[in-house]
């Protein structure tokens, strides 16, 4: 399949991209791994008529502990982020790098075109709104750092300017007796998932402070469930705790049928995969190895 | 908009030889291997970024040929099957999908083998889960992956002894 013809510009850095957006205007779009972008253009829902690539600029992929702070390039890949020891160091960020699609795609793609894509069925979105991660832009103009929470906006819409670059994601390093795991149900590897969840917790001996829990794949865009953080917070979490927070998921949860499933499958898959997540993160919190993968069906 | 877009010049080493393209922007690597290169081992299955039957590697990592412009491979080392064999003998990898039955129809296998390619590179012992994460991107419709896996472990094998 041909995409639409395009001119083709390489960025030297991320600088010179969102001058290079600034300068062509309409029509100029980014490139990063291409694995969201060539796969729209090649169905034509996309048609760029300028294409800017940034997959050729230096300094853009890097994974640095600074203080609490994890820092992610831009330019960062899915593999990359997968097996690096100081990223596996947060249990969501590892379980989400290493379950997205397939090794071919954790190759190329990039945790900054993911969230520039913003797609309701991207993994890092759902995962990262779990911890406290934030978005650092860069334009002509200057610059700016969002909460995660507010840069994504919309399905496919985020808060992204017509000459602005995501440069890094920070990532605020959980506290010592935190928890966390990210868990998707999939159809097979090569495709987005049909439900996903991430669960982000603190133990104070037995009682869970600071629950966080995130849902993937059921709304338009990630959906922050209060409902079952309430059911978590400030108790030891026992089988009626993990039944109220499958519960509070399953009423929070708001997915269209489709080809992965009926509404009705997703949210009982959305209230299955709550409990999972939460016995990982607990198990996590205590210090105990909990080896997870995303689930096949 | 212009008609044509400028075309771009790229060089690339494809199977350790070095090659100058002049191509459109939008000429996807596989159509680049395929139509100006002359390499017809690496397949278009799904031509949708599924399949895997396009898979290379480039710079020593797994792709997907159908999912990337050629002009994002400019300055890269690419190995497509064709680059497996030696001196008219078949790789390591090769000859343990023939020895295992690692294959019916063929169609998926030149993307097969550059995965196990890519995993035995870097992890020349894997465990059966390593295995299966390893070719989770490639689709077979004629093995059922068995002897796939089998041959992957045997290739395992040969590679140790050298
Ligand atoms: C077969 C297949 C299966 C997949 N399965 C999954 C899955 O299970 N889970 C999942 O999360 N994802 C999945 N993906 C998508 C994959 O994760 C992509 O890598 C990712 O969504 C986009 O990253 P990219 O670097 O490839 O971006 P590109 O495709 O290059 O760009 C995507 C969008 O982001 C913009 N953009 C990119 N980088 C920046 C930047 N730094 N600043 C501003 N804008 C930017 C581009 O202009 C474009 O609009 C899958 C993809 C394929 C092909
Ligand atoms: S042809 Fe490229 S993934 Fe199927
Ligand atoms: S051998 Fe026929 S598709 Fe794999």
């Amino acid at each position: 399949m041909y995409t639409a013809a395009f001119e083709y510009h390489r960025a030297s850095s991320l600088e010179e991209a969102a001058t290079m957006l600034s300068q062509i205007g309409e029509g100029a779009k980014i490139l990063a791994g291409g694995q969201s972008l060539i796969p729209l253009m090649k169905l034509r829902l996309a048609a760029p008529s300028h294409l800017i690539d940034i997959g050729f600029t230096s300094g853009g992929s890097y994974i640095r502990e600074e203080g609490r702070l994890l820092r992610l390039g831009a330019l960062t890949s899915h593999a990359e982020i997968e097996l690096s020891p100081v990223a596996q160091r947060i249990a969501i960020v590892h379980d989400c790098a290493a379950g997205i699609a397939d090794v071919q795609v954790r190759n190329r793609g990039t945790i900054g075109g993911s969230l520039a894509e913003a797609d309701p069925s991207g993994d890092w979105a759902t995962a990262l709104l779990a911890l406290s991660a934030e978005v650092h832009l860069i334009s002509p103009a200057g610059e700016r750092t969002l909460a995660l929470d507010d840069f994504i906006k919309d399905a496919y819409t985020t808060a992204l300017r017509s000459n602005e670059v995501i440069a890094e994601i920070r990532v605020h390093v959980p506290d010592a007796g935190s928890g966390g795991a990210y868990i998707c149900l999939k159809r097979a590897a090569p495709v987005y998932a049909t439900a996903s969840v991430a669960v982000e917790l603190k133990l104070e001996g037995n009682v869970c402070r600071q629950p966080a829990i995130v849902l993937g794949c059921v709304g338009l865009r990630p959906i922050r469930v209060d409902g079952a953080e309430a059911a978590l917070r400030g108790r030891e979490i026992d089988d009626v705790a993990l039944e109220a927070a499958g519960e509070a998921v399953r009423v929070a949860a708001d997915p269209e049928s489709d080809m992965r499933g009926s509404a009705e499958y997703k949210r009982t898959v959305a209230g299955a995969l709550v409990k999972r997540a939460l016995r990982a993160a607990l198990g996590r919190a205590r210090g105990e190895i909990v080896e997870t993968s995303h689930l096949y069906a | 908009m212009p008609d044509e877009p400028a075309p771009v010049t790229l060089k690339l080493k494809v199977n350790g030889k070095p090659c100058a393209l002049t191509v459109e922007p939008r000429r996807l690597l596989v159509e680049l291997l395929r139509e100006d290169l002359d390499l017809t081992g690496t397949h278009v299955g799904c031509d949708s970024s599924y399949c895997g039957a396009c898979t290379v590697l480039m710079n020593g990592r797994a792709v997907k040929s159908c999912t990337m412009f050629g002009v994002q491979a400019d300055g890269a080392e690419i190995v497509t099957v064709e680059g497996l064999e030696k001196d008219g003998q078949l790789g390591p990898i090769q000859t343990a999908f023939a020895e295992a039955y690692g294959l019916q129809c063929g169609y998926c296998t030149p993307g097969l083998l550059l995965s196990a390619l890519q995993l035995l590179g870097s992890n020349p012992k894997p465990q059966e889960s390593e295995i299966r994460k390893a070719i989770a991107g490639n689709t077979c419709r004629c093995t059922g992956y068995q002897n796939v896996l089998k041959a992957i472990r045997l290739a395992a094998e040969h590679m140790a002894k050298g």
